[in-house]
């Protein structure tokens, strides 16, 4: 037999629309943005101002850890409650780097850290040995959250730990972490945190043209997560995953251990929010263990569910939605934003199971073939089937 | 095993021509590869005094069975007999208590854990018709396809020539050529039922556990799914589970008769059906 032809054939990468899409989004962040913001001079309507630059590259950020998180939980369906742990720990590696460059220009005029002079150490800690020399930031960058995630993983994931439970352990973790963080001898600066940074690679941060920098480094950061997670929900390692998700017994029965799979996207996952918060610290210049409290890592799922699980591209919209109306909230109402967030939340969950992206596709599905796609579903129906435009993609992770 | 029993076996893969003298290669080659399924002595799957008790209550209580290669054997027995206990410790989900558990005559099943099972050569159709409902057809037996199954074969895997020829051979054998691209979770339950037997094939499985196969099916899909299973007798070893007395006329050589977690009756179906205790087990009391 040699009929290959009612195969259907593999995908491509993304479709013709979607790359170009993405290429007008690249051009965007490495082109049109720093023209409206270096150029356009400052009285001009379509001048970009430094808060708005400041604010879209801290969302970008977010949009990362969305994007990380719907690998682990809308492909995986794995609840993690606990990303912002590993958003927190890149981001205090990066800010341990930041503390050292300030160097002598702190208020106590030493070479260590102001907290530190502060509480009367005499030397820096073992492990600030190595924040001094950039390049081993950006590899702890990697390494430390990708190494706590595969330790707390590899534990998690070998004792079969699922569901809600799995939700709440990471919960508990980041929570400790917070405690952690908190306490002054750890040294990481206590609940202060880090702040007060005054340069990057010996030049200084609070200029335009490094703010920009900042900013198209964290767009094409961004940009190339979503092309590496595209091509690894496309790949077959990629199935296996939504597999897990649907039905793990039948994946074990099919010869595959679970463990391996779940741990890799975990601790890609892990590494990717890490790198989101490297990237956000020197742009917000500051941070403290309030990265790590719960609601911070309950927010981040609720980006993911806002612009819809197992899309890829609806996390990115969700955070962009939800961190813009918090920022436009916070300002003119903010005793509301928290009922906000709320009520997003549920009627999300009761009438959204798939998020902007998924309300996008029905409207257009409607539009597009009405009369002949309820004809479908009628039909379906009379068959005994449920119609398939209704049924969610990604079934509840915390199952 | 006793020696009659290894005599009867290789009888029994002599006619069937299957697995014996494939992996066994006869007398000539006595080296046991490990890994490798030996069925030389004529058995593929042999239990012996298995027990397993959930919170005191015996599931299984010293069942022994053995199953020869090429073998197509049913399993019938009342509801709590121990059915599905006894396929999930094949599998490695259930631990027994006490027992052995060999697949052939040098693997231990007992060691080793329900993917390595699987990677074996053991497929098993559960009860309730399981596939991976968002995925496609062709992607729910692409999953299944015997290969390399680790992180990093699975990112970088593309399908040979040799391969895609084998997804349209069963694409074909389960009648569903047609929907190849159709998403699993919209195909009827008797598909499903198809496509989980599709997805054991794809693995190129030595013994196969059938858990109900075709419960829920129309009388046609059953008459086909009998005859796929008369054709899959000899190439590979069956255990059937089923409570429809007809379809097992249909294909059964052997029935084995299991009651409160142990043989009850074996033979052909018209001797266990005249066997006083079966009837006593499901009609009287």
């Amino acid at each position: 037999m040699s009929n290959h032809s009612i195969l259907p054939q593999r995908a491509p990468l993304l479709s013709t629309p979607a790359w170009s899409a993405f290429f007008a989004a690249l051009l965007v962040v490495c082109a049109l943005v720093p023209v409206l913001h270096l150029v356009m001079p400052p009285d001009s309507p379509l001048h970009m101002s430094e808060y708005m630059v400041a604010l879209v590259g801290k969302i970008m950020c977010y949009a990362i850890v969305a994007l990380a998180m719907d690998l682990i939980w809308g492909y995986t369906g794995i609840l993690s409650l606990g990303h912002g742990l590993y958003f927190a720990l890149g981001g205090y590696v990066m800010g341990m780097y930041l503390m050292r460059q300030i160097g002598r220009d702190g208020n106590y005029k030493s070479d260590l850290p102001d907290f530190m002079v502060f509480l009367d150490w005499k030397e820096l800690p073992w492990h600030w040995s190595l924040s001094s020399s950039f390049t081993a930031t950006l590899f702890l960058v990697v390494l430390v959250p990708g190494i706590v995630a595969f330790v707390f993983g590899y534990f998690a994931f070998r004792s079969r730990i699922k569901g809600v439970y799995f939700s709440i352990i990471t919960q508990a973790m980041t929570f400790a972490a917070m405690l952690l963080f908190f306490r002054n001898e750890t040294g990481f600066g206590g609940n202060n945190g880090f702040t007060d940074f005054k340069r990057i690679l010996d030049m200084p941060l609070a200029t335009r043209n490094m703010r920009m920098t900042l900013f198209v480094i964290t767009g094409c950061t961004l940009l190339l997560f979503f092309l590496l997670s595209r091509w690894m929900v496309a790949s077959k390692f990629g199935r296996v995953l939504q597999a897990i998700r649907d039905a793990e017994t039948r994946v074990m029965f099919s010869g595959y251990k679970p463990l391996p799979y779940k741990l890799s996207i975990w601790v890609i996952s892990a590494v990717m929010c890490g790198i989101a918060g490297a990237l956000y610290v020197p742009q917000v210049g500051i941070i403290n263990p309030s990265e790590m409290s719960t609601a911070a890592s309950i927010e981040m799922a609720v980006w993911a569910a806002v612009g819809g699980r197992a899309t890829l591209v609806g996390p990115i919209i969700g955070a962009f939605v939800v961190n813009g109306a918090k920022s436009w909230l916070t300002v003119t109402a903010p005793e509301y934003w928290l009922y906000f967030l709320g009520a997003l939340f549920i009627v999300v969950t009761l009438f959204l199971p798939d998020g902007i992206v998924g309300l996008w596709k029905r409207l257009r599905g409607r539009g597009g073939r009405g009369p002949k796609a309820a004809a479908q579903q009628s039909a379906a129906l009379e068959e005994g089937q449920a119609p398939t435009g209704a049924v969610a993609p990604a079934t509840g992770g915390a199952q | 095993m006793t020696p009659e029993l290894m005599e009867q076996g290789r009888r029994i893969a002599s006619r069937t021509g299957g697995l014996g003298g494939a992996t066994g290669g006869g007398a000539s080659s006595q080296v046991v590869e490990p890994g490798k399924v030996d069925t030389r002595h004529g058995r593929i799957l042999y239990l012996e005094d298995v027990s397993v008790s959930f919170d005191g209550f015996k599931a299984i209580n010293g069942l022994s069975l053995d199953i020869a290669p090429g073998e197509l054997r049913c399993i019938i027995g009342p509801n709590g007999a121990g059915k599905t206990t006894m396929m999930d410790i094949i599998t490695g989900k259930t631990r027994p208590n006490s027992g052995t558990v060999f697949f052939g005559s040098t693997i231990d099943l007992l060691r080793h854990t329900e993917p390595e099972i699987a990677q074996l050569g053991i497929g098993r159709k559960f009860q309730k018709p399981t596939v991976f409902e968002q995925l496609s057809v062709f992607e729910n037996l692409e999953l299944a396809l015997k290969t390399h199954k680790g992180v990093k074969s699975s990112m970088f895997f593309k399908l040979d020539s040799e391969q895609k020829d084998r997804l349209v051979e069963i694409l074909h054998t389960i009648h569903l050529a047609g929907s190849a691209s159709r998403r699993a979770g919209d195909l009827s339950h008797g598909q499903k039922q198809w496509l989980e037997i599709g997805m054991l094939l794809m693995q190129d499985p030595k013994l196969l556990l059938l858990d109900e196969p075709v419960a829920g099916m129309t009388d046609e899909e059953t008459a086909r799914t009998a005859e796929l299973f008369l054709t899959l007798k000899g190439k590979h070893s069956l255990m059937v589970v089923e409570h429809d007395m007809s379809f097992i006329r249909t294909i059964s050589d052997i029935v084995t008769v299991l009651c409160d977690g142990s043989v009850l009756a074996q033979g052909t179906l018209d001797q266990v059906q005249a066997d006083e205790r079966v009837i006593e087990v499901y009609l009287g009391r």
